[in-house]
């Protein structure tokens, strides 16, 4: 067989893809570069589009329109079996009529390499494994079985190593050690991983770069904590963590800043951080960035000050105390404060003003669709 | 609520035993219908099949009278006598079931799995593989005797292109009784393949062409064994009726005396000649042999569970 097993990774590049299926177009027009090496995320609610990646760079379904490159290599024409690639399944599909060993054994069967059973069992020991080789996947806690599917995957050294969702069927604390492990594993292998998921928090933690996907398109691309302080979309600031949006007209326009007027508030944001500095722009804020004070402050002009509000709901999370404010003609902005010991207010009912500091607003290049006028916080 | 438990704890214990007890009782009631049935129609007709075979016969009358004996004989003298048949009985079954198999498999595949996209394909052509049930069997065979008959276009055709000789016939041979054994068991083979692959996760088939399988590797290393348990059903399902049929090797429909098979000779034995002991004899053989054959196979094949 013509398959070049390298024992690094392999960059991966899409071009132009395109795909359809009958009635609904899955991805519109995809562009994506990931260099050799790099632990990738590609990030998005079900349906964006993002398992029909993963399955098009496995070669379990072809692009309608555009080119795969792995390596540098064009793949687009090849079959599944031929590609440097794989996958771990979401549902695992582990062999059920197969030992744990045989499992792991099978692509180096399938590729004649020399003592399949030693490389199995290596890569067995290797997820912690190595005492469950002679039994059958059906033996196996959830857990393990997504260890196996990782060892089956991993034993074949692919270029490019394919995750869908493959912690999702796990609990959380589970889920936490996994993902650890997973990271350890990719750092030692040396591999590329492109890790489909719709966990944010599992993608922010584990990718050196995430690509936010949604109906079809990358919403925007970069590393976990850029995406996270400067979202560029609405979709983007809802789906990575929580924003509070506020929408207006751009009310005065200097060298460094934009600022919006909304209700009689000024509401500021650095240029470099704002993606439209005119017309009607929306200009966010993440709740733990944000603070309320219970008399108004006396601020400078790298804060933006709103109020006053009422506090309407607060919800105890352990790690922090999350409060929902309403401020009128304004409308609701949830504010989180760490739960240190003391936490300024916690009566239900109390006015206060909130503040965040200039440099901690971003612009985003649309507007949310459901209200144009009035400010939304998103949960 | 412990002292509560530990209370309780005595006198729950008996009312378990009781329970335990009473419900065996009624389980028992409810199997005695099924437990009737068998050692009526089932248990009692076997084991007067094998005294049937053990009786001995009474010429001196000038008349055959059986009775109840111990002969065993009757076992030598049906073995040497009808061998040939015996044989016959179990190859022609080996070769229509693995011609069902080889027949079915594909369809099974092509209903069960590459139709799933269309569920309306999918039901018909369940339909087609079981519409042939709603003409009886000795029409359809009867049909394809007059299909294959020495007039018909087939047979003529056949002759003129010299792949058989201007005196050879189609009917009368093994190749047409296995052929009718083949087509008549076909949806016994399909239905039950049909029914595994149905179930086939294609996930599994991605992971093989994953994992560097070709697509012919894929098939005997994952859908093949996957779908094991419908072979074995399958297998059975034709394998058994067949090695028993009278009806496709009988000189009445595909058959000839050059074809006969073990059901033929019980027939004749049973309804003709009346030598029960001869026919009873043979049943058992029968019986036991594929007794015998289906355990082998099902040990063999690994699926005992299936059983």
């Amino acid at each position: 067989m013509a398959i070049d097993f390298v024992a690094r990774g392999a960059d991966l590049e899409l071009v132009g893809i395109r795909k359809e299926f009958p009635g609904f177009t899955a991805i519109e027009n995809l562009d994506l570069h990931i260099p050799a090496g790099e632990f990738f995320a590609l990030l998005g609610p079900s349906g964006c589009g993002k398992t029909t990646t993963l399955r098009l760079v496995a070669g379990l379904e072809q692009p309608t329109k555009g080119k795969i490159l792995i390596g540098g290599k064009d793949v687009t024409d090849t079959k599944a079996y031929q590609r440097p690639v794989n996958t771990v399944f979401q549902s695992y599909a582990l062999f059920p009529h197969m030992t744990v060993l045989e499992n792991v054994a099978f692509g180096l069967r399938q590729r004649k390499i020399d003592d399949p059973l030693a490389k199995a069992q290596a890569a067995l020991d290797l997820v912690e494994l190595g005492h469950l080789a002679t039994r059958r996947p059906a033996q196996l806690s959830g857990g393990q079985q997504q260890r196996v599917a990782l060892a089956r995957a991993l034993v074949n050294r692919p270029s490019l190593l394919l995750l869908d969702e493959p912690l999702g069927a796990l609990d959380l604390k589970l889920r936490r050690q996994m993902q650890i492990e997973l990271k350890a594993i990719q750092i030692e292998v040396g591999l590329t991983f492109l890790h489909v998921t719709h966990d944010q928090e599992e993608a922010m933690d584990m990718a050196d770069t995430v690509a936010v996907m949604n109906l079809g398109r990358i919403e925007q691309m970069g590393s976990p904590e850029a995406l996270y302080d400067r979202p560029k979309t609405v979709f983007v600031s809802k789906f990575l963590g929580q924003s509070n949006l506020f929408v207006g007209n751009v009310s005065s326009d200097n060298s460094n800043s934009v600022s919006i007027d909304i209700a009689g508030n000024k509401i500021t944001v650095p240029k470099n951080r704002a993606e439209k500095h005119s017309g009607t722009i929306a200009v966010g804020v993440r709740p733990e960035k944000a603070f309320f004070h219970e008399e108004q402050p006396k601020l400078g002009a790298d804060h933006n000050l709103i109020g006053p509000g009422e506090i309407i709901d607060i919800r105890f999370t352990g790690v922090s105390n999350q409060y929902l404010i309403e401020i009128p003609n304004i409308g609701k902005i949830t504010v989180f404060a760490q739960n240190i010991g003391k936490s300024p207010v916690t009566e239900l009912g109390a006015k206060v003003w909130v503040s965040w500091k200039v440099e901690h607003s971003f612009g985003l290049s649309d507007v949310p669709i459901s209200t144009a006028t009035e400010s939304i916080a998103v949960q | 609520m412990a002292i509560a438990a530990f209370g309780h704890a005595g006198s729950s214990k008996g009312t378990k035993n009781r329970a335990s007890k009473g419900s065996a009782k009624v389980a028992l009631l409810l199997l005695a219908p099924g437990l009737l049935y068998l050692a009526i129609f089932f248990i009692a007709p076997l084991l007067s099949l094998v005294a049937t075979s053990l009786q001995t016969m009474d010429v001196s009358t000038g008349f055959p009278i059986y009775s109840y004996g111990f002969e065993v004989s009757n076992y030598v003298s049906v073995v040497t006598q009808y061998g040939p048949q015996i044989f016959r009985s179990f190859f022609y079954a080996l070769v229509a079931t693995l011609a069902a198999l080889v027949i079915s498999y594909p369809l099974a595949y092509f209903i069960g799995v590459k139709a799933r996209r269309w569920p309306l394909l999918q039901g018909l052509m369940l339909t087609l593989v079981i519409a042939p049930f709603f003409i009886s069997f000795l029409l359809r065979t009867f049909a394809w005797k007059q299909i294959f008959s020495s007039e018909s276009w087939i047979v003529t055709t056949l002759q003129s292109i010299g792949i058989l000789n201007p005196d050879q016939y189609l009917v009368g041979t093994p190749f047409m009784v296995i052929f009718g054994l083949t087509y008549n068991f076909i949806p016994f083979m399909t239905l039950p393949l049909y029914t595994t692959l149905e179930r086939l996760d294609i996930r599994y088939l991605e992971a093989g062409a994953d994992l560097y399988a070709n697509p012919r590797r894929t098939f005997t290393k994952i859908t093949l064994p996957l779908s094991m348990p419908g072979i074995v059903s399958g297998t059975l399902l034709t394998f058994i009726p067949i090695a028993g049929d009278y009806v496709n090797a009988s000189g009445l429909f595909l058959g000839s005396t050059e074809t006969s098979m073990l059901g033929n000779v019980v027939e004749s034995k049973f309804l003709k000649s009346y030598e029960f002991p001869t026919a009873a004899a043979l049943s058992v053989i029968l019986m036991g042999a594929i007794l015998l054959l289906v355990t082998l196979y099902v040990r063999k094949s690994g699926t005992d569970d299936l059983l």
